[in-house]
């Protein structure tokens, strides 16, 4: 623990910090744009220096300068005030004066930093360079010109995307940011280096020239499109959500976000159910919503109810949806569409219990019929970084790039019985050992087996918990810990040939299997279970509610409401409440206020933010068998009704997974 | 220093090139240079791998060698390394060729030493001979560029082409040595002053004149 003394302040910094660290420790703000605090130290846009003595007397970068003893920092001397701005001259001689007609202006680095620690004038008269656009893909636009070379972008595709395609090319004057041949950064993550790029260099392509930053409101909410429950900020003006940011969480997304939940924005507004329908003589009409409740009501079916929950609604709808079923006299209610029917008796066996930053420390990992990569892409940055801290990762499923060493042992769930002498030796001496189940195994009935060989190798030790499961659904947590699930699965639903099922958005269930239901769908997209539905009840999307959310690792997590749902659309609790009355029972909530105390009264977890403990792990038991044939997500982009809306990732869809090719527009 | 760009990507590259493998004795070259480097570090070993890619090409097509992109590719999966960092090597060191070149690269420097000392005459030489800077000549046999200093200061004007110099020239020996280059004749190589061998002082001494005869402590006269 050194101690060293910044502007007078004398403090003690933790060992192995840096300089600038130290200042930020201190208080003090050091300029950067090269520095970040997720990616490996670089040092080459000089914009931190500091004076620090003893040293040379010259001005130090802070950033890769290791804090030692007795070290007598300044951050306000005039030397670290000249040298910031001969830095910041250097940097803006090759920076077009275009912030006028750049997306970054309002939320540049640059241009923050220049009004703060520029000279205010450029003595520069010769002629600035110019550099080409590259090419990178559907989502991430370029203007070469302004790039600073401060290869942020080159170091997290390399380091956090484990995927090597862009680099600096050429040298000095001439270098120039590029992917390899300008072809498409195609990963799952690959917008991320927009956030990361200190100036206007990268940014969206489908958010180009859209609004300016200070326009928009700024809404805190959670991401649906996978269980991860990324912490997102939704950027709206008016009644439209223009972007979707991640939000700094280290427990969750650090400060990531996957393409597909960034880009489903342009699927808000698109193919919306903005009144209700009915279906009459086998076509859909529309309908005002007094028809649509006279319709619910002349189905009177009593309790021969089933409620289908889909994967991006949140707890209070499915609460609601249970209370009305409750009140008609049913539990016939089910999240697991595709027909998932694993024991959910236990929660802690379902649920993903090492926490996603503390995967990070596991030191052996088996993945059980997962491509992780699809399923929860910043699962995949989490296992990255255990890989680099030494683990050994080994895959049963069919094979998939997990851009770090993995051991794939086949497609058969027998090995799990039989493990191969290598993986029982790497899981005896593993320190905190874990295995990771994904969808692909469950539908197998491999749980059982997971939990033997949690048993087998004791993954549940002192402060540690090694047992996982990571869901694909942003509802599925929440669905199972209300009740959303049959012993039977879906099959039990069908079983019990209800006379109305109600759908809350659940866009993958097969409804042909439901031929004899009136369909009553409560969904906000066009899609999939729409053209099943007899009755269409417009509901709200996530960004247009509040909502609480338990992702993968039963992390109760709320969002709110950004704008107001489109058309006659309303919030679906409002909806179930109407229903309550049209269909004459009670379901004992007016408000919102009053639904979310309700559900908290009946599953008091749901009222606490945080981590959910669901106890001990139970016991396993029998074998898993069968072949993985395959993953279950066949298209990563176009995964939810909102992303198969969105002309955005069905363009990533057609051109990096199906290799279509795009004119590019003149400009 | 001139602009440098990828040859791009084209069949026609593919065709030529896709089927790129070491020769015979270039391969044994290879695991040789491999082996320098310790297990799992080997791609260290970029650097002279693409020169040795390099003048594999540049035999094939009896020029000074270049590197197409299916070269570059080819190395990549030889040392098992992303291709975009062995195409960040190659365009970052300018004596890796990126673009077609010709028999002799006539590399003039420029730089203010040999400026002083008359490259501009010698760039002169070159223009009278049909070379122009940044192309290479109708017959494919030089290849002109103006580089930064090449550390031959004390025998300043200098040129190099491929991999030998040619120091104290006069326009006359540039002509000359173009001359006799493209007549397939091997130039002396090195000063082209007659008395010169190295870089010796070429004329009389000037300073440290006493330390010809002996071991001359200077810090008394200090």
């Amino acid at each position: 623990m050194p101690k060293v003394k910044v502007d007078g302040i004398e403090l003690e910094v933790p060992a192995g910090a840096t300089v600038l660290q130290a200042c930020e420790l201190a208080g003090k703000e050091i300029p950067r744009f090269c520095y970040h605090e997720r990616l490996s130290i670089a040092g080459n846009c000089r914009m931190c220096l500091v004076e620090v003595k003893p040293g040379p007397p010259k001005p130090q970068a802070s950033c890769a300068l290791p804090a030692t003893e007795g070290q007598e920092i300044r951050t306000d001397s005039e030397m670290v005030k000249k040298a910031r701005e001969g830095v910041m001259e250097f940097l803006l001689i090759n920076h077009p004066l275009d912030c006028p007609i750049c997306d970054q202006g309002g939320e540049c680095d640059l241009q923050d930093q220049s009004v703060a620690y520029g000279r205010g004038a450029s003595r520069y008269h010769e002629h600035k360079r110019a550099v080409t656009e590259k090419y990178m893909g559907p989502l991430i636009k370029t203007t070469m010109t302004r790039c600073i070379h401060c290869t942020r972008c080159v170091r997290f595709s390399e380091e956090v995307a484990g995927v090597d395609e862009i680099g600096a090319l050429y040298r000095g004057e001439t270098m120039q940011i590029s992917t390899y041949l300008e072809k498409a950064a195609a990963h799952e993550l690959s917008a991320n280096v927009i956030d990361l790029c200190p100036v206007g260099a990268l940014t969206s392509r489908p958010y180009a020239f859209e609004a300016r930053p200070w326009e928009l409101k700024k809404t805190l909410s959670i991401d649906v499109s996978d269980a991860i429950g990324s912490n997102i900020r939704l950027d709206s003006r008016g009644r439209e959500v223009l972007r979707i940011l991640p939000r700094v969480n280290d427990d969750v997304n650090e400060e990531w976000l996957s393409d597909r939940a960034r880009y489903m924005v342009d699927g808000l507004t698109r193919r919306r159910l903005d009144k209700p329908w009915l279906r009459r003589d086998g076509k859909l009409v529309a309908a005002t919503w007094a028809e649509a409740f006279e319709a619910v009501a002349k189905i009177n079916p009593g309790s021969a109810v089933a409620v289908v929950a889909g994967d991006l609604v949140d707890c209070e709808t499915m609460f609601a949806a249970k209370k009305l079923a409750g009140a008609l006299g049913s539990t016939l209610l089910e999240g697991r569409q595709t027909g998932l029917a694993y024991d959910f008796s236990n929660m802690a066996a379902v649920n993903f219990n090492s926490t996603l930053a503390g995967i990070e420390d596991a030191d052996a990992v088996l993945i059980v019929g997962s491509m992780i990569r699809d399923e929860a892409p910043l699962l995949n940055t989490r296992l990255r970084k255990a890989v680099k801290k030494g683990a050994k990762v080994f895959i049963v499923g069919p094979q998939w790039d997990p851009t770090y060493p993995a051991t794939f042992l086949g497609d058969d769930l027998a090995v799990l019985g039989n493990l191969p002498a290598d993986v029982s030796d790497a899981f005896g001496a593993a320190q905190k050992p874990a295995i990771i189940i994904g969808g692909a195994a469950l539908g197998k009935g491999a749980l059982g087996a997971g939990l033997a060989f949690a048993e087998q190798f004791n993954l549940v030790r002192d402060g540690w918990n090694g047992f996982n499961v990571v869901h694909m659904a942003a509802a599925r947590m929440g669905g199972l810990m209300l009740g959303y699930a049959q012993k039977g699965g879906i099959a039990d639903l069908v079983a019990a040939k209800p006379k109305m099922v109600i759908s809350l958005g659940a866009d993958e269930v097969d409804f042909t299997r439901f031929a004899d239901s009136m369909i009553v769908h409560i969904g906000h997209h066009g899609d999939k279970a729409a053209h099943a539905a007899d009755v269409i009840l417009p509901a709200a999307a996530f960004s247009e509610k509040d909502g609480t959310y338990v992702n993968t690792e039963g992390r109760v997590q709320y969002a709110e409401k950004a704008v107001f749902a489109p058309g006659d659309a309303r919030e679906d609790w409002t909806i179930l409440r109407a229903m309550a009355d049209a269909l004459g029972v009670s379901v004992g909530f007016d408000s919102f206020e009053q639904l979310r105390a309700a559900m908290v009264a009946e599953v008091p977890a749901l009222g606490v933010e945080g981590l959910v403990d669901y106890g001990a792990l139970p016991a396993g038991g029998g074998k898993a068998e069968g072949l993985i044939a395959g993953y279950p997500i066949k298209d990563r982009y176009l995964t939810n009704a909102i992303a198969r809306s969105s002309p955005t990732l069905q363009r990533c869809s057609a051109e990096l997974l199906h290799g279509e090719t795009f004119a590019e527009a003149a400009e | 220093m001139a602009d440098r760009y990828i040859e791009p990507d084209s069949p026609e590259l593919r065709a030529r090139w896709g089927g790129f493998a070491w020769t015979a004795e270039n391969a044994e070259q290879a695991k040789v240079i491999v082996g320098r480097y310790p297990a799992g570090r080997q791609r260290s070993a970029v650097m002279p791998l693409l020169d040795l890619a390099q003048r594999q090409v540049g035999a094939e097509l009896n020029t000074q060698g270049w590197l197409p992109i299916p070269v570059m590719e080819y190395i990549a999966k030889y040392l098992d390394m992303p291709v975009i960092r062995v195409v960040e090597v190659a365009t970052f060191y300018t004596m890796y060729n990126i673009a077609p070149i010709g028999r002799f690269h006539v590399q003039v420097c420029g730089t203010t030493p040999c400026m002083l000392r008359g490259s501009d005459d010698i760039l002169a030489a070159c223009k009278g001979k049909g070379l122009k800077k940044g192309h290479t000549t109708a017959d494919g046999m030089f290849t002109l560029t103006e580089v930064e200093c090449m550390g031959n200061c004390a025998s300043a004007p200098m040129v190099q082409i491929n991999d030998d110099n040619y120091e104290d020239l006069t326009p006359a020996d540039m002509e000359r040595i173009l001359d006799e280059l493209a007549a397939g004749k091997q130039p002396k190589t090195g000063t082209q002053l007659p008395g010169r061998h190295t870089v010796e002082p070429a004329g009389a001494l000037s300073n440290l004149t006493a330390m010809v005869d002996a071991n001359h402590d200077y810090r008394g006269e200090w």
